[in-house]
């Protein structure tokens, strides 16, 4: 059965992709390939009918952004979501500090919808979306 | 064309020396021995996102000027402010730092670096407890076993396993390649036989084949002489997949684990079956482990510093290595991030006494974090202007943070152009540090090397320290002739 939901854990990190796009310029498409992506388990994916490169709507209550699905190819993880650090992943994680200027980058309860119909934005117009800059 | 030797690589805290380059025309055209980051960054710093002119923001849109325009501009806003920030430093060499340091202090601002999101919960916890660490050249030659606790070395620090740890030749513990190229092969069986059966090639598939993977206990090889490399995550990463054990923490729950370790090698029982998904008998296995080797190193990355616990789980990290020196030896190294994040935190101790979020807002330096962190103070959307250089917070910082930043007058120093120079009110371009400018970096383990300048930048781009030099003497400039005025 397909479900339209799917309760997760947001992870951010690195990525050699992210390393390598970042070093070749943050607004090439390297960059924007390697970061406005996240990786999920194959079950879950099934789970809610979508294939690689999807696009999907992943939720905090800080916020959502449209992000490309892509499977993650070492192992299964059922229930943890992989957002390379970068914008894209910056909207939505969690702002908590706990008191010494550290927010949670890792480990925010987040919910992930299939949205094949909503656009990824590119940097630049997600900045303006976000920041109206 | 000229063949540069032993450069310095300006990327991660690894700082590989050894880098080999070839140089055309004053263009870089080869590396040799660098990883892929490291090429990316030599052969990509002369890309066409690079920006040449400073710019300022007029009309909602960034504008070419000249740069003594710009940096009146920049100087008139940091006068000007009254709680500023002044964010980054850990793309950038000493040098630059410590001009920051003096321009911080002049203008009464808020001087933090990037630790703040990264090893900023580290230096807490050191502070409370210490460190016993040592040099990567000494787990080079010595140590064998070699732990990564929530931090991926393959991904973030490429060479790292390949200069320092598991595949080195060291003096004293020989090097694991040829185990790395049997896990390999293991792996790439595997995958061939998974493949057949989803296939339906094979036709009567042993029974062990059909099981689906589950977490196993250490391998044989846990057991096997010389080098051994563990690595702890909350998913299989690149490392996870050539260590001789890797153990899957169910996430935020790092810090029970490491209570349960340091219980058990203190030969104490757990009345518990599995702690954060672990069966306690594979737990034994690891502490025994930890226990039986003659020098051991535990690498610990943004997995504990970010999760839950965040600074606790540091405490609890050190504390188990130093119950782990009263059997054997044991040290604790975290995985710095950038190339100079180290030096940005050594510079403003040596120059303030503390290592990042100092606030020099009362005229002498004070450090609170959780209320001096650049963080926090966005948050609470207590500053009123911002340089940022050599970083991206635009791009790293939660988007409440963000929000405030760009609110208020934001001049960004960056090479390159990035997500905060495209929302900065005054944006320099500056030299690459390491490659056109020479200087000082701090590798992870507090060893200082020297970058090397291999080519001469473009004309009329200033580096990281002229840029800061001339603001800081145009901001002396501004508040004299305020005072005249008054």
């Amino acid at each position: 059965m397909v479900e339209e939901k799917l309760r997760v854990t947001l992870l951010t990190g690195r990525t050699i992709e992210q390393g390598v796009g970042k070093e070749r310029g943050k607004v090439s498409k390297e960059y924007f390939e390697a970061v406005s992506m996240c990786y999920m388990d194959a079950g879950d994916m099934k789970k809610l009918g979508i294939k690689n490169n999807t696009n999907i709507l992943v939720s905090t209550e800080n916020g959502s952004v449209v992000v490309r699905a892509v499977k993650y190819p070492r192992a299964a993880t059922p229930g943890i979501i992989y957002i390379p650090y970068g914008p894209w992943a910056n909207v939505i994680c969690s702002n908590k500090t706990s008191s010494i200027g550290m927010p949670s980058f890792k480990g925010t309860p987040a919910e992930v919808e299939p949205a094949p119909d909503k656009p990824l934005l590119t940097m630049k117009e997600l900045l303006k979306s976000e920041f109206g800059r | 064309m000229s063949i540069i030797n032993a450069v310095t690589c300006p990327v991660c805290g690894c700082l590989c020396d050894d880098i080999e380059l070839t140089v055309k025309n004053n263009e870089v055209v080869k590396v040799k021995n660098g990883c892929a980051i490291c090429e990316s960054k030599f052969l990509g710093y002369k890309s066409e996102h690079r920006t040449r002119k400073p710019l300022i923001r007029k009309n909602s849109k960034l504008v070419e000027v000249s740069l003594d325009k710009a940096i009146h501009k920049a100087a008139e806003i940091l006068a000007n402010a009254n709680y500023p920030i002044v964010y980054g430093w850990s793309s950038t060499s000493c040098e630059a730092q410590r001009v920051g340091v003096e321009l911080t202090e002049e203008i009464g601002g808020v001087l933090d670096n990037t630790s703040v999101v990264c090893h900023g919960p580290s230096i807490l916890s050191v502070q409370e407890v210490g460190i016993p660490s040592c040099t990567l050249g000494q787990i080079r030659h010595r140590a064998d076993l070699i732990i990564y606790w929530g931090c991926d070395p393959w991904s973030a620090h490429p060479r790292h396993l390949e200069r320092y740890t598991t595949f080195t030749e060291g003096r004293f513990e020989k090097s694991d390649w040829k185990g790395y190229l049997q896990k390999v092969k293991a792996s790439a069986s595997k995958k061939k036989v998974k493949s057949a059966l989803r296939r339906g090639i094979v036709k009567h598939p042993p029974e062990h084949l059909l099981k689906p993977e589950t977490m196993s206990g250490p391998p044989p090889t846990m057991m096997k002489e010389g080098r051994k490399l563990i690595i702890v995550d909350v998913r299989k990463t690149m490392s996870a997949e050539i260590a001789d054990y890797f153990i899957q923490v169910e996430p935020n729950k790092d810090y029970e684990v490491m209570q349960a370790l340091r219980a058990l090698i203190r030969d104490h029982e757990l009345d518990v079956d599995k702690v954060a998904g672990i069966p306690v008998e594979y737990l034994e296995e690891v502490a025994d482990a930890m226990v039986r080797c003659e020098f051991g190193i535990l690498f610990f990355g943004l997995g504990l510093t970010m999760s839950a616990g965040k600074f606790r789980n540091i405490d609890v990290a050190i504390s188990l290595v130093r119950d782990l020196n009263m059997r054997t030896k044991f040290a604790i190294m975290p995985m710095r991030g950038h190339f100079n994040v180290t030096g940005a935190n050594v510079v403003a101790t040596w120059q303030s006494g503390y290592p990042y979020a100092v606030d020099f807002s009362l005229g002498y330096p004070r450090y609170n974090p959780g209320e001096t962190t650049v963080m926090d103070i966005l948050l609470r959307k207590e500053s009123d202007a911002a340089l940022v250089i050599a970083s991206d917070p635009a791009a790293n910082f939660p988007r409440k943070a963000v929000e405030h930043l760009v609110k208020k007058p934001l001049i960004v120093i960056d090479p390159h152009m990035n997500a905060t120079a495209l929302m900065g009110d005054v944006v320099f371009p500056a030299a690459f540090v390491g490659i056109e400018v020479g200087g000082t970096a701090y590798r992870m383990d507090h060893v200082p090397l020297p970058l090397k300048k291999v080519v001469e930048p473009p004309e009329g781009i200033l580096t990281d320290e002229e840029i800061l030099t001339r603001i800081l003497e145009e901001v002396r400039l501004i508040k004299s002739q305020k005072m005249e005025a008054s």
